[in-house]
Order: C-alpha cells, then structure tokens, then sequence
C-alpha cells in the first residue's frame, strides 16, 4: 500500500462524511415542508388550535428549526435516533428488525443478480452480435422497459395463484426459518434480479467491449489466447471499474429503492416503514430512515471508488 | 535447406465504407511472395500504407480491422497456415509464430505482472509447466540485458521504462520457443539512445535462439543492421527484393535507390553577423506544476533568416521550449526578446501584430486543422484575421499561397480528409506563413510524415525561407533533419541547455558526452553499423 494510495482512500472517505452532512440538513428540511404535521394527525380534523398549541409544545415541535435541527443531529452524533412521536418507542428499536428484513432480501437478490449479470455480460461479449448477444440484450432491456410493480404482479399472478408454488404474501417473522424465510420472498427477489440484472449486465457488455479494443487485446489474440480467456482475463480486470461502479448502483437500489417491492408483497421492510410513517408525520422515524437509506448509499459509492482505486494497479503500486 | 516459411502470391484485401457509399474491397497486398530459412531474418520496408504490417500479421493468419487474406498461400513447416481454424490456430499463433509490436506500453496488459504475461502463452501451450516457464523467462531476461533479471518480471508494465519494455515483449515472443518472430516496427516508439540498445538485444536473442523473423520497419538504416534480405514494398506491391548488401549497395529500383540515398536536402550554414538577434531567450526556467522544473535556465539566440534547430530525446523539454516561446507555458524565471523588445511571458498579454510575427506548425497536421473547414478557409482565415482581407482579394492570395506549397486552386475546395499527410502538412505551413510571421517555430513537423515525403517538405521550408526570409526555430528528435536544415543547433537534455552554437561546430568532435551518445546512436545506413557502433560504447550506456 502506498502513501498516495491511502491518501485517496481518505480523501474519499472525509468527502463521504461532508455530503452525509450536508444530506442531514437536506433531509431535515425536506420532513420541515411537508404539510401539516404530527399532532395535527393525531388529534384529527376536528382538533381546536389551543390543543394543537398544547401538543405542539408537550411535543417540542415549537422551537426554532435551527434548534430542533441541532438537537437531532447531536442526538444521531452521539447514536440515538431519537423517540417516535406517534407510539414512544426508540426510533432504532422501531428500524432494527425492519432494516434487517431489507438487508436480507437486498443481499439474497444481490447474490443472485451480480454473477448473473457479469455471467451474462461475459457470454454477451463472447458471442457478441450472434444468437446468444441478441437474446440476453433484447431479453434484459425488455425486463428493464417493465415497471417493477407490473413484473411484481405477473409473477404473482403466475406463481401464485394460476401455480400456487408461491405466497403472494411475503411476510417474514423472527420465528421463522431461513428456509422459510427464503422460500417467502422468492417472488419479491425475482422482481428485484429482473429490475436490476439489465442494468449490470448491459454495462459489463459495454465496458469490455471498450477495452476490446486496446493493442493489449490484439496482443492476447495473437499469443494465441482462448476467446473467453482474452475476455475474461485480459479484457475484465482492465474493466472493472466501471462494472463496479454500476453494481454498487445497483446495490445501494437493492436497499433503498425497494419501496414499491416492499408493498407489493407485504414484505416488512424499511421501505414500507418509511412510507406508514410519512403519512402519520411522525418526523423522526422519517428523518432516521432517510439517514439511514443516505448513509448506505454514500457508503456503497465510497466503496465502489476505493475498490476502482485499489484495482488499478498504476496507483496500487506507484514507479 | 528446406524453407520455414514460403508466401506464395499473397493478396490481401480490405472493406473501406466511406458514408453513403457502397463498401469497396481495396487490395492492400498485391501478389506478395517470399520465403525465408531457419534462423534468417527478413526486413520487410516500405512507408505508411505499403502493407508491411499487414503482411506480418497475416503469418499469424491474422487480419487487422476487417482486412481479409483472399489469395495465396502462407506455407510453414509444409503446412497451409490460412486452412487453420479454431485450436489449431491458436496453438499456431504465439505457438509457432510470435509477434513484437511497435508500442510495447499498449501491448501489455495493465493490469498483470509481466512475469504473468510472458509465461501465458508457454504454459497455455502445454509447452512448460509453471515454474519451468518462469525459469526460462529469466534466462530470456538475462540474455536480453534487462536489470534484475530475478525479479524483473515481478513488476508491472507501468513500472518499468520503455526501452526495457520493448525488450520484455521481445522476451515475452521467444518465451514459447517459437520458429517465426514477426517483428512490428519494434524500435520506432524509442529514443534513438534507446533504439541501439533495443536493437542490438534483438539481433543478439535471434542469432543466440536461432529463430527465424519478419523484420517491419520503415527505416531502412535499421533493418540493415538486423536483415539477411530485404523487400522493399510500395502500395502493398512488391518494389525489390534482394540481401541486405544488394539492397544497400546496388539497389536496382529507382524507389530503393532514393529509400537509400542520404537526405537531398542540405542547406549551407549560414554564418552568424553582429547584427541584434530576432530572437533571444535568456536564462528562462519553467513548469508545469510550479515543483518539477521542465525547462532549466535555457538561454537561445537565433537570427532573422536563420534556422535554429532544437534538438533532443523526449523529456528534454523541446517542445515545452516551443510553449515557452508561443506564451502558452509562461516561464517561472528569466525572459524572452523578440526584435530586441522583451516579448510578454503571456499569450493574452502579446498585441495582435506579436501574434502574427510568431506562428507555430505542429506534428500532426491531421489534428492541427479543422476537419470540417475547406482548405480555402484554413488558408485564408489568417488573411482575413490578421490583415482584413476579404472576397477575391483574399482569393486571389490563397491561390498565390497555395502555388508557393506547389499545390494549386484544384484544392481551394478540398477538406482536410481529403489530403495526403505531406499535403496536410503543407498546408499548414501556408496557414501559417499567410500572416507573414518573422519567427516559426516548426515543432517536429516531419515526424510523422515519411522519409521521401519529409524531404519535400524540408525542401519546401527552406525555398520559402529564401524567399521570405523567415526564422525557424526547428524542433527535432531526429539528427538527420538537424544537420539538413540548421544553421546552428541546441542540444538538450532532461530540460537543460547541453551545448549551442553553430551547426559545423557542434556536428564535428570533439563533443560532450551526451551529443557523442546522441549522434552515435544515430541509425547509418551500412551493414555492421550497429556492431561498431555497441563496441564504441561504455557498457554503462547499457543500463537504460
């Protein structure tokens, strides 16, 4: 490891920390402008503006912006999320199971999708513009071209109520086995692999076939080098930057884009989380959880640029 | 002795699609036939487009961007390599024939340690097993004089110098013991300094390995020194074909006899007067990043009507004198007179009139012009600029501009593309003497134009300089354009000032060390050249 190397491997990291700080005020603002508010929702319509005074003060909701703002921010430096409004629980405790429930199932599509893609991008260049290029091209931008919510409901349709091999319910509980487990998001996993598969997939294509066409292929070609092994020995690692790039895309999707999974198939997870507590104004499991989605997201970008720069080996290993 | 190798009336062809036009079949290789012993070397020469490459490629049985092999035959060990297909092929290709490129830099893999790259084909092969591969791969190491031959291979491509690479690829075609190595213009991306010491590590791997090879190159000074026999080619036809000694010392063919003539040109020196230089660089130092000093106290005079040729390797700071001088780089330390007067480091401070008495002409014409702008425009945007000359008036002039580069009207509509490389390079010499500078800086502007064509050129300048009695600052690696067309000459190195004087000075002994090793490293045209010229050298020199 040189010098240099760990330097942009920190410099990276302070410039994820400023932007996860600069996200926090973003965040915070963004739950300030949303109209009407917490106790607004829980006295209901017919509330007098003296009780929504009361509850607004009991509630802490009447101080400056600027205070509240700081209060949260040093309650998050110091690791508490703070307390939802709504039912009193610790906001961790409320995200804890949930944001374990999403990890698990972006982690089982990921592990799936990932070879899958790369695989697929390997065999695309290899057979590039025959049979096989074409049908993995057109089959993956048709999967692209389709809104997650209407592959979601094909499935179900087919493989749960035409073949009823699947529940269209995707509950998860801690009780449970990890076989169970695994078999109830079968469907929900699914649609995530066909949503994000072409993406990966057309991308591993394109940037090997960029490098194809360096001298050091044709060099390769001409020792006499199997076409698979140029590709994938010659041509991939000299790739790989952009691949991972596209992955860690498609990862930090995975965890915070699951939204609409999530609801299709009653999967208990951050994003349905998320979503109940938008509409109940409660602002701090709101304002955790887009911190939370913030935070994964800057982290797989981070990685993605400290994997591209430790593979390269120019920087790994300097004159 | 039977024949390694026997091309029989090779042709090959290729599709050229210009838009909006049907794809054309164009022969680049017309009805080649050679053959070649075991452990012979053949120097395959020609300029840009002759189809040398093409034809070392295609021992490989390989075509390069949709070129394809259509007649004749390429026999090796009695077997027709054009019928191979699929294993065969690939265990013919790096098995039997191997191939040294021109740009060692992009022909290894970034990303893989040459140890890893070198043994690829032996092993893959079946030829060695790992560490039988990776013994031998030191040994070639060795024998090719490469430093730490141990642990050499351990490094990656980035990691070591360009010299040092070429060599590797050298090692890494004779790692699976080949017959046939085609060797692709190995020696044409190095410094001359470098060169030698790449050459002589080929010609001795070959005699040592007894490896018969296809030499590529378009100097023939250079084959000379490596080739039993010699084709020389022209628009992919073969123009003669003999030994060396026949080839060097009684060519037959009026092309081969010009290839082998020294430069045409030579201009007489012109001897220095009293009078105030045009140009005076003093003591100026420069970089790029305020740290690393590119330029180093660099003091220059030349003359009105003179030539001042700049001479060095890359890395000398040639061309970054050539940016100091433009404006683009202002320098850090030290100044410039033009005309006596001290010239403003920065291009934005200079007047329009300073502008127009400095102009520049670049090495590659292709990207020095506009592609979409005709060559009337190219021509006459400096008319209409720098003096407001318009409509036939301008015209007129562009034509007048264009008789003087012996090009004509018949190209006032043309489009760069359109034009041949001497052509292109041509014009831009008229672009730039339209505005009627006093000083042009020529930054290697011959490098990329081949030798016949780069005579023209030259010739060009110089009657032009006559005639106008224009000062060029002459930047070039190339020793033999410096003792054609200078006055006098600056040697430099790593971005200090060698020496400067006269040119009959500084080409006659006694020398600095450094313009002894560069002049001596200079490729001549005679058989044992390249013997005398090693044993001449101290054997630190080898180090590189």
């Amino acid at each position: 490891m040189s010098t240099q190397l760990i330097r942009l491997i920190l410099q990276r990291v302070a410039l994820g920390v400023v932007t996860l700080f600069v996200i926090s005020i973003l965040i915070f603002l963004s739950a300030e402008i949303l109209p009407g508010d917490v106790a607004q929702t829980i006295l209901g319509q017919s509330a007098t503006p003296e009780n929504l005074a009361n509850l607004r003060t009991q509630l802490g909701l009447d101080k400056p912006p600027l205070q509240r703002y700081m209060n949260w921010l040093g309650g998050i430096v110091r690791g508490d999320l703070g307390t939802s409004i709504v039912n009193k629980q610790p906001v961790a405790k409320l995200i804890g199971s949930r944001f374990t429930n999403t990890l698990f199932l972006a982690s089982v599509s990921a592990l799936i999708a990932v070879p899958a893609a790369i695989l697929l991008g390997l065999l695309a260049v290899r057979f590039r513009d025959k049979w096989p290029d074409k049908f993995i091209s057109a089959t993956t931008l048709t999967a692209i071209s389709l809104p997650e919510f209407f592959v979601g409901y094909v499935l179900i349709l087919f493989f749960a109520i035409k073949l009823p091999w699947f529940s269209s319910l995707s509950t998860v509980s801690a009780s449970m086995s990890l076989g169970e487990r695994l078999h109830a998001i079968v469907l929900p996993c699914a649609t995530l692999t066909f949503v994000v598969l072409a993406h990966m997939m057309r991308m591993t294509r394109a940037a090997i076939i960029g490098v194809l066409s360096s001298p050091y292929i044709e060099m390769a070609q001409l020792k006499g080098v199997s076409p698979f092994r140029v590709i994938f020995r010659h041509a991939f690692p000299n790739a790989i930057s952009p691949i991972i790039n596209v992955v860690v895309v498609n990862l930090a999707y995975l965890i915070v884009g699951v939204v609409v999974v999530e609801v299709i198939f009653v999967y208990p997870g951050m994003g349905q989380l998320f979503v109940d507590n938008v509409s109940k104004r409660d602002l701090p499991v709101v304002q955790a959880c887009g911190l939370i989605f913030a935070t994964v997201f800057i982290g797989l970008n981070m990685m993605a640029d400290v994997l591209s720069i430790i593979g390269n080996p120019k920087l790994r290993y300097p004159k | 002795m039977s024949n390694l190798l026997t091309v029989k009336d090779l042709v090959i062809k290729a599709q050229v699609h210009h838009p909006g036009e049907k794809p054309v079949a164009v022969t680049i290789v017309d009805k080649v036939s050679f053959t070649l012993e075991k452990g012979k070397v053949l120097g395959l020469i020609g300029e840009s487009g002759a189809g040398k490459s093409t034809i070392g490629l295609a021992a490989l049985a390989y075509g390069r961007f949709g070129c394809t092999i259509t007649g004749g035959e390429i026999i090796l060990h009695e077997q027709d390599i054009l019928k191979f297909r699929g294993d065969k092929l690939r265990q013919h290709r790096g098995g039997q024939v191997s191939y040294v490129a021109q740009s060692a830099a992009a022909s290894f893999n970034p990303a893989h340690k040459l140890d890893d790259q070198i043994v690829e084909v032996a092993i893959s092969k079946g030829a060695m097993g790992r560490t039988e591969a990776l013994k031998y791969a030191k040994t070639l190491y060795k024998k090719l004089g490469l430093p730490n031959p141990e642990t050499f291979g351990q490094r990656y491509p980035h990691q070591v110098s360009g010299g040092q690479l070429q060599r590797a690829m050298t090692a890494m075609a004779l790692a699976s013991k080949p017959d046939l190595i085609v060797f692709d213009e190995p020696t044409t991306a190095l410094d001359v300094t470098t060169q030698i010491d790449v050459l002589a590590a080929i010609k001795d791997a070959i005699r040592e390995f007894n490896t018969a090879a296809l030499y590529i190159s378009h100097d023939l000074a250079v084959v000379g020194q490596v080739a039993d026999e010699i084709m020389v080619l022209r628009y992919g036809k073969m123009v003669e074909y003999g030994s060396t000694e026949q080839i060097l010392y009684h060519p037959k063919e009026k092309y081969t006899q010009q290839l082998v003539a020294v430069r045409s040109v030579f201009k007489e020196e012109k001897p220095r007067t009293k009078a105030e230089p045009l140009l005076k660089v003093a003591k100026v130092t420069a970089s790029y990043d305020g740290k690393v000093k590119v330029v180093k106290n660099l003091s220059l005079e030349l003359e009105a009507g003179h030539t001042l040729a700049v001479v060095g390797e890359s890395g000398s700071g040639k061309s970054t004198t050539a940016r100091i001088i433009m404006g683009l780089l202002p320098p850090s330390d030290g100044e410039i007179f033009f005309e006596g007067k001290r010239l403003p480091p920065k291009l934005k401070q200079r007047s329009k009139e300073l502008k127009r008495l400095i102009r520049m002409i670049y090495q590659m014409p292709d990207v020095a012009m506009n592609p979409r702008h005709t060559i009337r425009d190219i021509i006459g945007r400096p008319l209409t600029f720098f003096f407001g000359t318009r409509g036939k008036e301008r015209e007129a002039k562009v034509i007048e501009l264009l008789e003087q580069i012996e090009m004509g009207a018949d190209y006032l509509n043309r489009f760069p593309a359109e034009l041949s490389g001497g052509q292109k390079q041509r014009v831009c010499i008229a672009r730039a003497l339209a505005s009627k500078p006093k000083l042009v800086i020529c930054d290697e502007v011959t490098s990329a134009l081949d030798p016949l064509v780069a005579d023209g050129v030259l010739k060009l300048l110089m009657r032009l300089q006559k005639e106008t009695n224009v000062s060029y600052l002459f930047i070039t690696h190339d020793i033999a354009t410096v003792r054609a067309i200078s006055d006098s000459i600056a040697v430099m190195y790593q971005g200090e000032l060698v020496e400067v004087g006269q040119k009959s000075k500084i080409l006659s002994p006694p020398h600095p060390p450094y313009t002894e090793l560069l002049l001596s490293s200079v490729p001549e045209m005679r058989m044992g050249w390249l013997e005398e010229a090693i044993s001449g050298r101290r054997m630190e020199a080898a180090g590189n």
